[in-house]
């Protein structure tokens, strides 16, 4: 258990707006991070771009804060490089449902060791109010102007179908609760998908945090080992019921990448530390002897 | 068939799935242990069965790594494969196969002799032995001993059930059988004289040298998606990486595989992009973000005509101007475009330390023609192999764009010191959080590009062949030097050389210099637009009077740039 203001980076310019689920979502990862006693050292945060992209810019921390939809195959690469880093990608919804759908498909199939936060607003903000592909049908932006008529893209219940080995969805405006998934998805040998809902205040006026609190609620006597009660939970909301939040789904048998392509077997060291093998080389070479 | 050649050019043909590039590799193998140099690319359509595909061979008495029009064996294995290389026929052609296959295809005046290999193969038990038996017969037509042929079907079918072990045997033995009554009764009378140093060279594909290269630099992380022509990258480093501790990942597409190099980079790894033009086009935003990160990476960038689709296994140089002006923004890149296997290998792993020593992506520039063509060469120099990273541990306060006097800021790694390593694909202060103070911006805008002084010094001075101060210069880069060079001897007029760029950019400072010395300089490149000739005269600020460009997806041949030469230089 570390101090959590560890992670406090200091005195910043924080380009939030007033109010966003943003700020609460730092302040219960930087409690999470500390109650694990992860140290900033060994923390590597990957964005992509988006007002919640911007987070790893407001802790005390290394970030990788690169392109928009790709934090994925980055916090990938880093993970498998180098497993004594604690990886965290963390993005907005049209960041990582939207210009980065394919890699979120594959990055689950990989099952990597890291957290992928998703913080879904259901709206784009720092393009200013755009429908993103989690917005419900009906909503209306100025491109949008009679409402969206394409499906939600549900994250949670394709995270299920591709047999991810973590998946939770939870609302920033419960904190401790979200503290405690954060918490286990962080532990997690493996791919961990926390979905947080939160609100943007300035561009989604439909769902607000009083929208959130009664189109919600906890799961209960929910077995996440279940895949199939799983993912009946996870379209729920499009059969007309509300939003479930907890742990929908873990399986504790999967094999994480490092491990299933044995990177990590003779030699535990990362790859920084390793130099090529020229006796290797040169044993190579003689197979092209013919 | 009785003349004496330096080396003689054996053309196989026959429809994809046939295995002729089976055989194409076991003549390879078997005459270079028989000691003699050996040359061998391909030509072939992008589908997996029929149409029509060829391999062409040089077997030589004295070292071969050009490609020739001239054909003078060719073993046809299916109906249309003598019409496929028809314009490469002549009076001194000798075609081997079964007669009746071809009676429609053969030109009048050329001479046919009938085998068939399918029915040799056919009595031995199966008519798939027939690629064996084609084996065989040149390996006696080119005087290799038998049990050279004999040792090579075990080590290749070492493994498989006895029943093939055999077969395979019989369909050599009865192969060679065919081969020799052919040298008897003087049908075909090849003389070569082996050449003892041969043994002791390597042979490989180009593909495999610029793996080669990979390796001795460092590289320890690939993440591609399968495109021809640079998939044998991909496959050398997935069938040999293990070993090396590389991590090879098959990506979803090449924007997630050039942003797994960049994680890799930033995490202290060395990692590789490979693809073609259209898996690069994809890969420009994140080469854009390499240059804002200023991070290493290196991309092998294997071309193949455009646009978009265009000729999938089929060579071209048609994008340099891609590799120049790729990415948004400005920032410096180096192209490096090796002309030989040699040149692959230490081209490969120049490009691993340049882009760590220099912060700065790097281009190996390859093609289809250098990726897929073999020959023997002096192995690989591994003398002073070792890997000099560029990165430094952090303390305490580290700002990984410090503004530092040489202009390159210490770039650290995470869990490796004290410091936070922050990068931001926005424009950012010294730390690396985001910024927009625009005087800031402009003193980060030049210390970005102020790297290109650091490859500029480093530039790789072109080649001069034979000698400098010639009247007329051939200039070239990449893969067409030793076609080129080959021309040249063919030529042969004194006052005829070559330039060859195997860095294409930065250019060396004694560019203008060397080029100014000639008269005549003619731009020989693989594309239409004469993109190398461009660059020099912006970059260099040198006239090219002459071009020799091709466009039609094959590489050049030997005769092709004597005849073209012929017309310039009159």
């Amino acid at each position: 258990m570390l101090d959590e203001k560890v992670f406090y980076p200091g005195k910043l310019d924080i380009a939030w707006c007033p109010g966003c689920g943003n700020y609460g979502i730092l302040r219960v990862l930087q409690k999470a991070l500390a109650e694990l006693g992860i140290e900033p050292h060994n923390l590597v945060m990957v964005s992509g771009i988006g007002q919640a992209a911007k987070l790893p810019h407001y802790f005390n921390c290394h970030y990788f804060n690169g392109l928009h939809g790709r934090a994925l195959p980055a916090a990938f690469a880093i993970s498998a490089v180098n497993p004594n880093l604690t990886v965290i990608a963390e993005s907005g919804d049209g960041d990582m449902y939207g210009e980065g759908g394919n890699h979120f498909l594959h990055t689950i199939r990989r099952n990597p060791n890291i957290t992928n936060i998703v913080h879904n607003n259901m709206v784009y903000g720092l393009t200013k109010g755009q429908a993103s592909p989690t917005s419900r049908r009906g909503f209306k932006t100025p491109v949008q102007p009679a409402g969206v008529i394409n499906e939600p893209f549900n994250p949670l219940a394709v995270a299920i179908a591709l047999d991810a080995s973590f998946v939770a969805r939870t609302f920033i405006g419960e904190a401790e609760r979200t503290k405690e998934i954060l918490k286990h998805a962080i532990r997690h040998p493996g791919y961990a998908l926390v979905d947080i809902l939160q609100p943007c205040v300035t561009f989604n006026k439909v769902n607000t945090y009083q929208w959130f609190k009664e189109n919600t609620y906890w799961l209960e006597d929910h077995n996440p080992l279940d895949r199939r009660a799983a993912f009946s939970r996870a379209i729920e909301e499009s059969e007309g019921g509300k939003l479930p939040l907890g742990i929908f789904y873990i399986n504790p048998n999967k094999v994480p990448y490092n491990q299933a392509a044995g990177l990590y077997e003779t030699d535990a060291r990362p790859l920084f530390q390793r130099s090529v093998d020229r006796e290797k080389l040169k044993e190579l070479l003689q197979s092209y002897l013919g | 068939m009785k003349t004496e050649h330096k080396d003689y050019s054996v053309v196989l043909v026959g429809p994809a799935g046939m295995g002729i590039q089976t055989v194409e590799q076991a003549l390879v193998k078997i005459l270079k242990s028989a000691g003699y140099h050996i040359f061998a690319t391909k030509e072939y359509m992008s589908r997996v069965r029929g149409g029509m595909n060829s391999t062409s061979l040089r077997v030589g008495a004295v070292p071969v790594s050009a490609p020739v029009e001239r054909i003078d064996l060719l073993l046809a294995l299916a109906p249309g494969g003598v019409d496929h290389v028809s314009e490469r026929i002549s009076s001194s052609t000798v075609i081997l196969g079964e007669k009746e296959q071809f009676e429609q295809e053969i030109p009048a005046g050329i001479r046919m002799i009938d085998v068939s290999f399918e029915r040799i193969a056919s009595a031995i038990g199966n008519k798939l032995y027939s690629n064996t038996v084609a084996v065989g017969l040149l390996g006696a037509v080119f005087h290799v001993e038998e049990a050279i042929l004999e040792d090579f079907v075990l080590k290749r079918f070492a493994g498989k059930e006895q029943k093939v072990v055999e077969e395979n045997k019989k369909a050599i033995q009865a192969g060679f059988e065919q081969g020799l009554r052919l040298v008897q009764s003087g049908l075909l009378d090849i003389r070569l004289q082996p050449d003892q140093r041969v043994k002791n060279q390597i042979v490989m594909e180009g593909i495999e040298a610029v793996g080669f290269g990979a390796l001795a630099g460092g590289c320890n992380f690939i993440g591609a998606y399968p495109m021809s022509p640079s998939t044998g990258l991909l496959t050398f480093l997935a069938k040999h990486g293990k070993r090396f501790g590389v991590v090879v990942e098959q990506a979803e597409d090449e924007i997630a595989a050039i942003h797994m190099a960049l994680g890799a980079w930033y995490a202290g790894a060395r990692g590789i992009a490979s693809t073609s033009g259209g898996g690069f086009a994809l890969m420009t935003e994140g080469f854009s973000l390499a240059g804002m990160l200023e991070s290493p990476l290196v991309i092998h960038l294997a071309q193949r005509p455009g646009p978009a689709t265009g000729l999938p296994t089929r060579t071209e140089q048609a994008d340099l101007d891609l590799a120049l002006y790729a990415g948004h923004g400005e920032f410096p890149r180096a192209i490096l475009a090796p002309g030989n296997l040699q040149q692959a290998f230490e081209l490969t792993r120049h490009a691993f330390d340049l882009a760590d020593r220099c912060q700065v992506p790097v281009f190996v520039l390859t093609d289809q023609y250098l990726a897929d063509t073999y020959y023997n060469t002096e192995p690989f120099d591994l003398s002073d192999i070792r890997v000099n990273h560029h990165f430094v541990e952090t303390q305490e306060g580290y700002l990984r764009f410090a503004l530092t006097e040489s202009g390159l800021s210490p770039r650290g790694i995470p869990g490796f010191g004290r410091g936070f390593v922050a990068v931001d694909s926005d424009e950012h202060d010294e730390f690396g959080r985001i910024t927009e103070d625009l005087n800031f911006r402009t003193r980060m805008v030049e210390k970005r590009r102020g790297k290109e002084k650091f490859l500029i010094e480093q530039a790789m001075a072109p080649t001069v062949w034979p000698s400098p101060k010639k009247e007329h210069l051939v200039v070239c880069w990449g893969s067409t030097l030793p076609i080129v060079q080959e021309a040249l001897e063919v030529l042969g007029r004194e006052d005829a050389g070559l330039v060859h760029f195997l860095q294409v950019f930065p250019l060396h400072p004694s560019t203008a210099e060397i080029l100014a010395q000639a008269r005549t300089r003619i731009c020989l490149e693989g594309n239409a637009g004469g993109q190398f000739a461009r660059l020099l005269k912006a970059y260099a600020d040198v006239e090219i009077t002459h071009r020799i460009l091709k466009y039609n997806g094959a590489a050049f041949t030997v005769e092709e740039i004597v005849r073209r030469l012929k017309e310039i230089l009159k």
